[in-house]
């Protein structure tokens, strides 16, 4: 491997993408600027002006709090056009500020200077996936990526998924503020006047399959629900009825909805009281055997290949125990893992990867901020909105598909159009593609009938399709 | 901005077949080797290659089956449902009559008309081979059809498409995904389209040439450009037909949407109930006019996501209700497109595992095992709930908990492709689905 090659890789599969001179900088020690982004710290969100998640959920009380007594008192259905302007009124809330933090999250990708910690957070973010596609989460699934995973990804795993587990958006999002436990002096109390309150296995499941163990870490049904008992209690604070308290929109334990006594799960034996019970049983996945392995695994499948060398995976994974889950000293392992630096290009990019390597190596200006984000929205991978708890998939036959390429190559056109005329793309092929740059493309671009198609035949070569 | 793959019913018929003409006109290029890859593949399928159409929708997160076909005379049903529970027929908001036992859900008038006209089968607890409840691996084995999750990267319909006489031979595709990428499903070795609405202005034919003969040499690539182009062909005519003759009405205001496809609009659309029924419409009139052509595939496979009610799944109205009434809105609309096709069409509409017998303690339903399944069209011999019924009583449930699977899925999915896509049963038993012991279910394709 070339010295040039291995700076586009460092540029490239690790981090998001080089902008021109971003490979003459890292020169000749990729791995050492690599190693250097674990040192500074936690990579957090410059822009402070961002709300809270407490702010966020406090501010939407008020309107739900108004929506509901307008139909209790029947106004909604006497004034159909009054009601549907009050129905609004929290999407109008919201949205802006998630459009708000999908911008701050593409500032950040395309202006960062520690690229791969900027992945890493992305990486977690998908690993621990909220998504808006529940209405619920639209103004807190930005939030929880600032308050829950970066402040921890150059931490510990357990701090992480600590702050992943008591956050209100996955509280959500897995419904766990709704699970009752059967026996609980709330599920009592409902008995006696007719109704049945319960468990929603939700979240332990995902905690124990997606999360920690991986699905075949040696769990089994009575472990989710056993979990899920212990888990009861773990809610939000704020909200309306009579059971309303703590503070709107923090994580509030409530003891009336816990479980009482000890549970069994993964063979171990939990005795703790309330809220200390499930905080014992994430301290003990977040260090397990299997939880290492499966953090080991999809870490290889996201830097190294599809399907990762089993040397590489083991190699991680005892840095993972070795360290007991200290997250830097996983990225070094990978840092070294010889596989990690083999092959220009072994990864097929995601819309995302696509998008945000393409925003840098063009460095796109700010005002084209809402075209980026609408172009996530078009090649099928909308910020913050994966299908389903696992996150967004990460194998190429996930996002390899015609109809995705030729949205690739039409999107690569309409940029060319727009740019060509301020971008070179041949002074921009080795700048962005380094070592990867092939002979094939540097001819295919050299040879191109204008400027504009010059643009798009980089952006559409196979070695920009993939990382 | 150009419309041209956008069938808006006002400009797409004469944008598209500007844009049908573009394409075929540099797919008739052939002069640079890449031309060449891509000339070989013009078309779909052979004219006349098979005239039988299938199309599977997946429904992801797991169907509550005890909702969507609740069995209405199970004497331990109402009390495990609770509020869940659907009413028996006749009743406000009751089920839909199938039979003494079983009813439809009220939100499914269509597939229920298509019962009563006897082009509907309704099968209850069948279930794939998994039996644990991760959705991830549950979908897994409902696409690659084997017993086992990740134990192939290739799906049962692809085996089964390269099994059709007409399909490596001709090297065609004979089945297309509705969405930007294709599912597991569908995924091998037999080349497979997929296609989605884009919003996307076109690109010059010599540009597409020029990237061709830069992916001459990565298989993948250029695989996946020639059956792009090929697909965009197809649809840019079967869209501008059929956007001008496909009834405006999408049902109700459900939130069924294809996963993959992407929301319209230049900004962001996030967390909007996608209600839109111009979009909706769109994917269903494009599957149906891909099937409706002579040379269409044979196959065809839209996603859907949505189905995971945890949390206030609702009964007869609510969360449930909404989606099953897009999906019921949505086969009414593809039958009206489809048009005399459908008489030669299979649906199969499946999950990856059931839902928890009793409803959970959040008004919703965990994940579970046995599950409920529909095959439609005029090539159903329906009109019948096919069932072994194991019950609902303690004793019934499969760990105390679930609807019990008293049927494989495979041997419904089998049947089809024997005798409707006429694919030899050696050739399924040893392909497609190699686990041994799966039987075959008679009658459900009309002689």
């Amino acid at each position: 491997m070339t010295i040039v090659a291995a700076a586009a890789i460092a540029a490239n599969r690790f981090g998001l993408g080089a902008r021109p001179g971003d490979l003459a900088a890292i020169g000749e020690d990729p791995r050492g600027w690599l190693r250097a982004q674990l040192a500074g710290g936690a990579p957090l969100l410059a822009a402070a002006v961002l709300p809270s998640t407490q702010q966020i959920l406090s501010g939407a009380e008020p309107i739900v709090r108004e929506r509901t007594q307008a139909r209790q008192a029947g106004q909604t259905s006497a004034d159909p056009a009054a009601a549907l302007s009050l129905a609004m009124r929290l999407p109008q809330y919201l949205r802006p500020i998630y459009v708000n933090d999908v911008q701050a999250r593409l500032r950040s990708a395309l202006r960062t200077d520690r690229p791969f910690a900027e992945r890493v957070v992305h990486f977690w973010s998908n690993h621990f996936a909220v998504s808006v596609d529940k209405f619920a989460l639209l103004g807190i699934a930005g939030s929880f990526e600032r308050e829950a995973i970066r402040p921890h990804v150059m931490g510990s795993f357990r701090d992480m998924l600590l702050a992943v587990e008591t956050h209100p958006a996955m509280l959500l999002y897995l419904d766990n503020q709704q699970s009752v436990g059967p026996d609980s002096m709330l599920a009592q109390r409902a008995a006696r006047r007719g109704r049945t309150l319960g468990l929603n296995e939700n979240l332990a499941r995902e905690i124990l399959e997606l999360h920690t163990l991986g699905v075949d870490g040696g769990y089994t049904q009575a472990d989710v629900t056993g979990f899920a008992k212990v888990l009861t209690g773990w809610s939000i604070g704020g909200g309306q009825g009579q059971f309303a308290n703590g503070m709107t929109g923090t994580f509030q334990f409530r003891p009336l909805v816990h479980e009482p006594g000890a549970q069994t799960v993964v063979r171990k034996h939990y005795a703790e009281a309330d809220q200390a019970q499930a905080t014992a049983v994430l301290r003990d996945l977040a260090v397990a055997p299997a939880t290492a392995r499966h953090i080991a695994s999809k870490l290889a499948c996201h830097f190294i290949a599809d399907d990762p060398p089993a040397a590489a995976i083991e190699h991680i994974a005892r840095a993972f125990e070795g360290s007991g889950g200290y997250l830097p000293a996983v990225y070094a392992a990978l840092i070294d893992s010889p596989q990690a630096w083999s092959g220009a290009t072994v990864k097929y990019k995601t819309p995302q990867d696509y998008l945000f390597s393409l925003a840098r190596g063009l460095t796109l200006p700010p005002e084209s901020e809402p075209r980026i984000l609408a172009a996530f929205e078009l090649l099928g991978q909308r910020q913050f909105a994966p299908g389903s708890p696992a996150g967004w998939p990460d194998r190429a036959s996930d996002w390899d598909g015609a109809s995705a390429l030729m949205k690739r190559i039409e999107l690569s056109d309409a940029v060319a159009q727009k740019l060509a005329d301020q971008r070179d793309a041949m002074q921009l092929a080795p700048e962005l593609l380094g070592g990867a740059l092939t002979a094939a493309t540097r001819e295919s671009v050299a040879r191109a009938a204008s400027p504009a198609q010059a643009l798009t035949l980089l952006l559409t070569a196979p070695e920009f399709l993939r990382r | 901005m150009s419309s041209i793959r956008k069938p808006a019913a006002e400009s797409a018929p004469h944008m598209a077949s500007q844009r049908g003409l573009h394409r075929r006109r540099f797919l008739q290029l052939g002069l640079a080797a890449g031309g060449a890859v891509l000339g070989a593949r013009y078309a779909f399928a052979a004219p006349g290659a098979t005239d039988a159409r299938f199309v599977f929708i997946i429904l992801r997160g797991a169907l509550d089956g005890l909702s969507a076909v609740p069995p209405v005379g199970d004497p331990d049903y109402a009390r495990l449902r609770e509020q869940l529970a659907i009413g028996v027929p006749g009743t406000a908001d009751g089920a839909l009559a199938l039979n003494a036992q079983f009813g439809l859900h009220p939100g499914l008038p269509f597939v229920h008309e298509a019962f009563t006209a006897r082009e509907a089968l309704v099968f209850h607890a069948l279930a794939t081979p998994y039996r644990e409840r991760s959705h991830f691996d549950g979908q897994d084995v409902l696409e690659s059809g084997l017993s086992r999750p990740h134990a192939t990267p290739i799906g049962w319909l692809n085996r089964a498409v390269a099994a059709l006489p007409a399909g490596a031979a001709h090297g065609a595709q004979l089945g297309v995904a509705l969405g930007q990428n294709v599912p597991l499903v569908l995924r091998g070795p037999a080349p497979i389209a997929s296609w989605s609405p884009s919003k996307l202005p076109a690109i010059d034919d010599d540009t597409l040439q020029r990237i061709a003969d830069r992916y001459v040499n990565d298989p993948l690539l250029s695989q996946r450009l020639a059956d792009a182009l090929a697909t965009d062909r197809v649809a840019a005519e079967a869209t501008a037909s059929s956007a001008a003759s496909a009834p405006m009405t999408a049902g109700e205001s459900g939130v069924m949407r294809a996963s993959t496809i992407p929301a319209a609009g230049a900004a962001p659309t996030a967390g909007m109930p996608a209600q839109a029924p111009g979009r909706y419409l769109e994917v269903v009139s494009a599957a149906a006019g891909f099937l409706k052509r002579e040379d269409g595939p044979a196959v065809a496979v839209f996603d859907t996501t949505g189905w995971d009610t945890h949390f206030n799944e609702g009964g007869a109205q609510g969360q449930l209700r909404q989606r099953l009434g897009a999906l019921d809105a949505a086969l009414r609309i593809f039958k009206e497109t489809l048009g005399d096709t459908w008489s030669r069409t299979v649906v199969l509409v499946a999950t990856e595992f059931g839902r928890t017998a009793a409803a959970n303690g959040t008004r919703g339903t965990d994940h579970g095992t046995g599950a409920a399944a529909l095959l439609l069209g005029g090539a159903i011999n329906g009109g019948r709930v096919v069932v072994d019924w194991p019950g609902l009583s303690a004793r019934a449930l499969y760990q105390g908990r679930d609807l019990r699977a008293t049927m494989d899925l495979r041997s419904v999915i089998k049947s089809v492709l024997r005798d409707h896509l006429r694919i030899s049963a050696r050739t399924l038993d040893a392909q497609v689905f190699p686990d041994g012991g799966i039987p075959y279910a008679a009658d459900l394709i009309r002689s």
